[in-house]
């Protein structure tokens, strides 16, 4: 065993003490019928050659794109001290802060995570972090039955479709509905939540909505009339939930400032890898009047008994542990180490250094957007944007084949993300961030232009 | 121990008389088996209980438990001052840690609750 | 002896000042935001500490130092498996293929991670005779929800809607119960035998046509192995329900025991105890599922296939409408899967056996070790982790089960898990793990044994404990009655940027 600790002779004397001959009689309570046989698996494998395997599997991956890929995921540059902090085993190879008293270190980082995020959001409340934004989507969802007893959901169709398929199979088990808004198809507010279709779903009398779930910037990369969003879920007596991107709020406003009542999201891109979707960090936030409904961990600021300032996790009888079937939620395991990269990404790059990584997003897009344009692919949508958008380009999927052929990653067809919106079949999404490059911009264009007018031969 | 002018239940509740109204909370026996209270939850003011179902949960610091309605009646008033002082179960359970005002739907339920010597009695049998 | 560095730190928001920090981020033009209409922008910056690197450095490192940690010491949680978590795990989800790949990326570039991903699936299969497995849930009770729900949908599918009831022993974790609400179904606790196992008669009373699914945990919580499992599960299967197994306590039986080969129905896994991914503090975890053939097709979507040429991808948008559908964003919490998957190939068929038999051998010798001092409810061998008792102690000295948590941390060690299962009076629920040596093991139960005494002869010097941790016991109820969950005098933002 790779990791044993046990010298030539120390095993029997363990077995001397216990008092049988052999481990096998430890496992007497097993019925013979039950026992298994040997596992058919390969051997144990050293170190050497175990390692020379896993870069051999990393190395087939293709990382080394011009990517433009976002939806959801996205690529940042994180500071190195980010991850020679979480390298330190006091932070990963610890758990669940349940002994405050040898816990202090985590639970004085999940606190100033939920302060960071309160600030960032400016919500009241801001819990110990949950799965990612997708599950933290959908129990933010619930949240909104639980406060008004009503049992109808509705959720935009600019929410992330992961978000919303997570959203269904959870509100499924629960005996939830959940109705879609629809996007406006065409015209100006192309992209963007219909509001007056949303007006309609609200005004079913014989079915009361508990909460609208609508996301800032939207899966298409647009930005969203929250305030009016939020207004028409509150005079219909349904909660405001608005699906965050936690970078974005550095330069847009935050929902706490437009009314939302609870604000959900994905907070990988503070600092967090993308490693193929997870782990991830999942943001719950509400206001002080929810917080009795936000499921998973709190920390909170308290004193020991010599009066010390000291942290602990608190309301603790609302979780499964304690509340068992009444729980609100089942969530036991948070992310806290992700929590962590976030709050560490956040103190590192400070409020300038995140406000410039918003702001030099939006201006590389800007730039993306120029270059496809003049390669002939102009942008699909006509309202504000933040960092990611949609390109009109016939035969889409093909070409996104061929770009990837030439070694670019040309974001997402975007019939693949929304296949019921027929008013994207003809698009790529992509998004720039910090660390595109005029280069990589070059590239894309290039390669693009190439591509449309090889397609036009 | 126990005050001999209320009225018990075998789930830890006391009933008071007053008038034609009841007032309800929970014993010093449970607020001291929960621990320190930190959370009540208080069903709205109109609500109907009928006798046995929960009306709402009373949190410690490492448990929960359900309160018990002891008998039927209207919600006529629950103690807000617990929303900001739950400590008050802890300090003064039959006073100003009261719960619930109950206009009761049938006074004879009231006569078939535990008096003072009979919950004793429930208590040190545990 | 100290078990955590000696200083509490002041919070990052104390620590700002402004004008610190930069030198990260180059600077967008000025027009950047202008094309972003005002009402969409942010009206007043955020107010986010600014501090230096190395200040940044210094917080955090002096943080981690007021941990207790696997990597510092003994860490007996029951329930947990607190073992070693292998470096070169560490070193591979960081490999920059593996850390950098985007998780919309197309099938074609991801083959490396969805090569691991489909044998890792074969490997989890394999140990627990499963037939198929889902690698998306993103922790053990998310595992629990998505079971449950397949569970959910396999009845549907049979038009079978009348089972609305769950059944779990008392002793269970709380998550089950929790799950079956969640799921829509509701639970009925069943108690415990005397002997600490589950009540065959009990449960066979209660099952019926309403049952959905039992969920056991096998070996249960107090560190037993179910002896009747054979039974309950035929009485389950006859009833018409299904039966999940809570797979947290796996630790103690690869290669001895394949639930579903046994005839469980579905299990979760969780890779942060059996397969060494780290705890972080409280997560990332990760619950794969196991699955027997009746619930394959309700397998949360989208699940690896195999092509015949060999490649990989991901299974696309309503491919296999059965579903149960999405839990979650994405594929999985990859980078955990990374290190499940380094941990199972370095130990292999011989390796994980030896997990177990070295994880049973130790909690039994510790509880040999602590049985002559200690009450130890159930005296058959334990499995990976076993119940030791301060009832007596406490009606004698009143010295508690959490007085003596808290001594423990004046000597050295994490405590063990404390009142949990409920059915044990003031437990420890005592898991050493595979990966300690006897000279710790015999250290550990000196100082168990130590306390016992310190109990007797001087019960205030364990009630008052701990002394030596950065802080003493804490004020829990004032926490949770005006809970302060966020700094508020934050500053920052409010001058030029520094650089």
């Amino acid at each position: 065993m790779p990791y044993g600790p046990h010298a030539a002779d120390d095993r029997s004397r363990m077995l001397q003490t216990i008092g049988v001959d052999s481990v096998d009689r430890l496992f007497d309570d097993i019925p013979e019928a039950l026992r298994s046989g040997p596992l058919k698996l390969d051997p144990p494998e050293p170190e050497l050659e175990l390692s020379a395997r896993l870069q051999a599997l990393a190395a087939r991956n293709r990382t080394d794109l011009v990517s433009f890929l976002g939806a959801g995921a996205y690529r940042h540059w994180t500071p190195a001290v980010v991850d020679q902090m979480l390298l330190r085993g006091e932070w990963y190879t610890a758990y669940t802060p349940y002994q405050p008293e040898v816990s202090q270190g985590t639970l004085q980082s999940i606190y100033e995570y939920q302060s960071l995020l309160a600030e960032l959001t400016r919500m009241d409340v801001v819990s110990a972090s949950h799965y990612d934004g997708g599950a933290a989507t959908a129990e933010a969802a619930l949240m909104t039955c639980r406060a008004t007893g009503r049992d109808r959901i509705l959720v935009g169709r600019g929410v992330h479709p992961h978000y919303r398929q997570t959203l269904e199979t959870y509100a499924e088990g629960a005996g939830l509905g959940v109705d879609e808004v629809p996007l406006v198809a065409s015209g100006p507010l192309a992209g963007t939540t219909d509001l007056a279709a949303l007006a309609l779903l609200l005004a079913d009398a014989e079915h009361p909505v508990a909460g609208v779930v609508a996301a800032q910037p939207n899966i298409l990369g647009l930005l969203e009339d929250m305030p009016q969003i939020g207004r028409l879920a509150h005079d219909a007596g349904a909660l405001f939930v608005s699906v965050i991107e936690p970078v974005s709020l550095a330069v847009l406003a935050p929902p706490g400032d437009y009314g939302a009542d609870i604000a959900a999201g994905e907070g990988q891109s503070l600092g967090i890898p993308l490693q193929y979707g997870g782990p991830y960090l999942g943001i719950v936030a509400c206001s002080d009047a929810l917080i009795r409904q936000i499921p998973g961990r709190l920390v909170g600021l308290t004193k020991d008994l010599e009066g010390k300032r000291a942290f602990v996790m608190t309301m603790r009888a609302r979780e499964q542990d304690i509340r068992r079937e009444r729980a609100a939620s089942n969530i036991c395991t948070n992310q806290a180490l992700l929590a962590l990269a976030a709050s560490i990404y956040i103190s590192t790059v400070g409020p300038h250094g995140l406000r410039d990584v918003a702001a030099m997003g939006a201006s590389r897009a800007a730039e993306l957007e120029a270059a496809l344009a003049a390669a002939g692919a102009p942008r699909l949508h006509a309202g504000a944007y933040l960092n990611e958008f949609a390109v009109h380009v016939p035969n889409a999927r093909a070409v996104f084949k061929r770009l990837l052929a030439r070694g670019v990653l040309a974001g997402i067809p975007a019939a693949d993300l929304l296949p019921d919106e027929p008013a994207v079949a003809d698009a790529l999404l992509v998004c720039a961030t910090e660390v595109t490059t005029h280069a990589d911009i070059t590239t894309f264009a290039t390669a693009l232009a190439a591509e449309l007018a090889g397609g036009a031969a | 121990m126990v005050p001999g002018d209320l009225r018990y239940t075998s789930d830890h509740e006391w009933v008071r008389v007053e008038g034609d109204e009841v007032v309800v909370g929970i014993t010093q026996f449970a607020a001291d088996q929960l621990g320190d209270v930190v959370f009540v939850e208080l069903p709205a003011v109109g609500k109907a209980l009928k006798a046995h179902v929960t009306f709402g949960v009373v949190e410690s610091v490492k448990a929960v438990s359900d309160l018990f309605a002891p008998i039927g009646g209207e919600v006529v008033g629950a103690n807000d001052a617990l929303t900001a002082s739950p400590e008050l179960v802890n300090s003064d359970p039959y006073g100003a840690g009261w719960m619930l005002r109950l206009r009761p739907s049938d006074a004879a339920e009231i006569s078939a609750l535990l008096d003072a010597a009979a919950y004793e009695q429930v208590v040190a049998e545990g | 002896m100290s078990v955590v560095g000696e200083r509490l730190q002041p919070t990052i928001f104390e620590l700002s000042r402004p004008g610190r920090g930069g030198g990260k981020i180059p600077h967008p033009p000025a027009n950047a935001l202008d094309r972003i209409p005002a009402a969409a922008r942010r009206a007043e910056a955020p107010a986010l500490p600014e501090l230096s690197e190395p200040e940044v450095v210094r917080h955090y490192v002096n943080l981690s130092a007021l941990n207790y940690s696997v990597d510092s010491g003994f860490y007996p949680l029951g329930s947990c498996t607190m073992k070693f978590n292998p470096k070169l795990n560490e070193w591979a989800a960081r490999l920059p293929g593996f850390a950098g790949l985007h998780p919309m990326a197309p099938d074609e570039t991801a083959q490396g991670t969805l090569a691991m991903l489909h044998e890792l699936e074969a490997i989890l299969a394999e140990v627990s005779g499963m037939d198929a497995v889902t690698l998306q849930p993103a922790a053990g009770a998310h595992g629990e929800l998505t079971g449950i729900l397949m569970i959910r949908a396999y009845h549907r599918s049979r038009g079978d809607v009348e089972r609305t009831e769950v059944l779990v022993p008392d002793s269970s974790h709380g998550t089950n119960p929790a799950t079956a609400s969640m799921a829509g179904f509701k639970t009925i606790t069943i108690p415990s035998a005397p002997d600490g196992g589950v009540d065959l008669a009990a449960f066979t009373a209660a099952l019926g046509p309403k049952t959905a699914a039992i969920m056991i945990t096998n070996p249960s919580t107090v560190g037993l192995f179910e002896a009747r499992i054979g039974e309950l599960l035929e009485a389950t299967h006859a009833a018409g329900a299904l039966a999940y197994m809570d797979g947290a306590n796996l630790n103690a039986i690869l290669g001895r025991f394949r639930p579903g080969a046994a005839g469980f129905d579905v299990m979760h896994f969780n890779t942060h105890k059996t397969f060494s991914t780290p705890h972080g503090g409280g997560g990332p975890g990760s619950g794969p599922v196991g699955v027997r053939p009746n619930l394959v097709p309700f397998l949360p979507s989208p699940r690896v296939v195999r092509e015949d040429d060999g490649s990989f991808r991901l299974e696309r948008e309503g491919e296999r409408p059965s579903s149960i559908g999405r839990v979650r964003s994405f594929f999985g919490s990859t980078g955990v899967l990374v290190r499940a998957y380094a941990y199972l190939r370095a130990h292999g068929a011989a390796g994980l056996c030896e997990v177990s038999d070295d994880a049973v051998l130790a909690a039994n010798y510790l509880k040999a070790r602590l049985a002559p001092v200690y009450e130890v409810p159930f005296e058959r061998a334990c499995m990976h982790e076993f119940v030791a008792s301060a009832a007596d102690l406490k009606r004698r000295t009143g010295v508690r089960t959490l007085d003596i948590a808290k001594r423990l941390i004046d000597k050295g060690y994490h405590p063990p898990t404390i009142y949990f299962p409920h059915t044990v009076e003031e437990g420890m629920l005592i898991e050493p793990t595979e990966t300690e040596s006897i000279e710790t093991l015999d250290a550990f139960a000196d100082a168990l044994i130590e306390i016992f005494h310190e109990a007797e002869t001087d019960p205030e010097l364990v009630t008052a404990a701990p002394h030596v941790a950065p802080v003493r016991r804490l004020d829990e109820a004032t926490a949770a009655r005006q809970p302060n969950l966020r700094w508020r005098g934050m500053t920052g933002a409010q001058t030029p940027c520094p650089d």
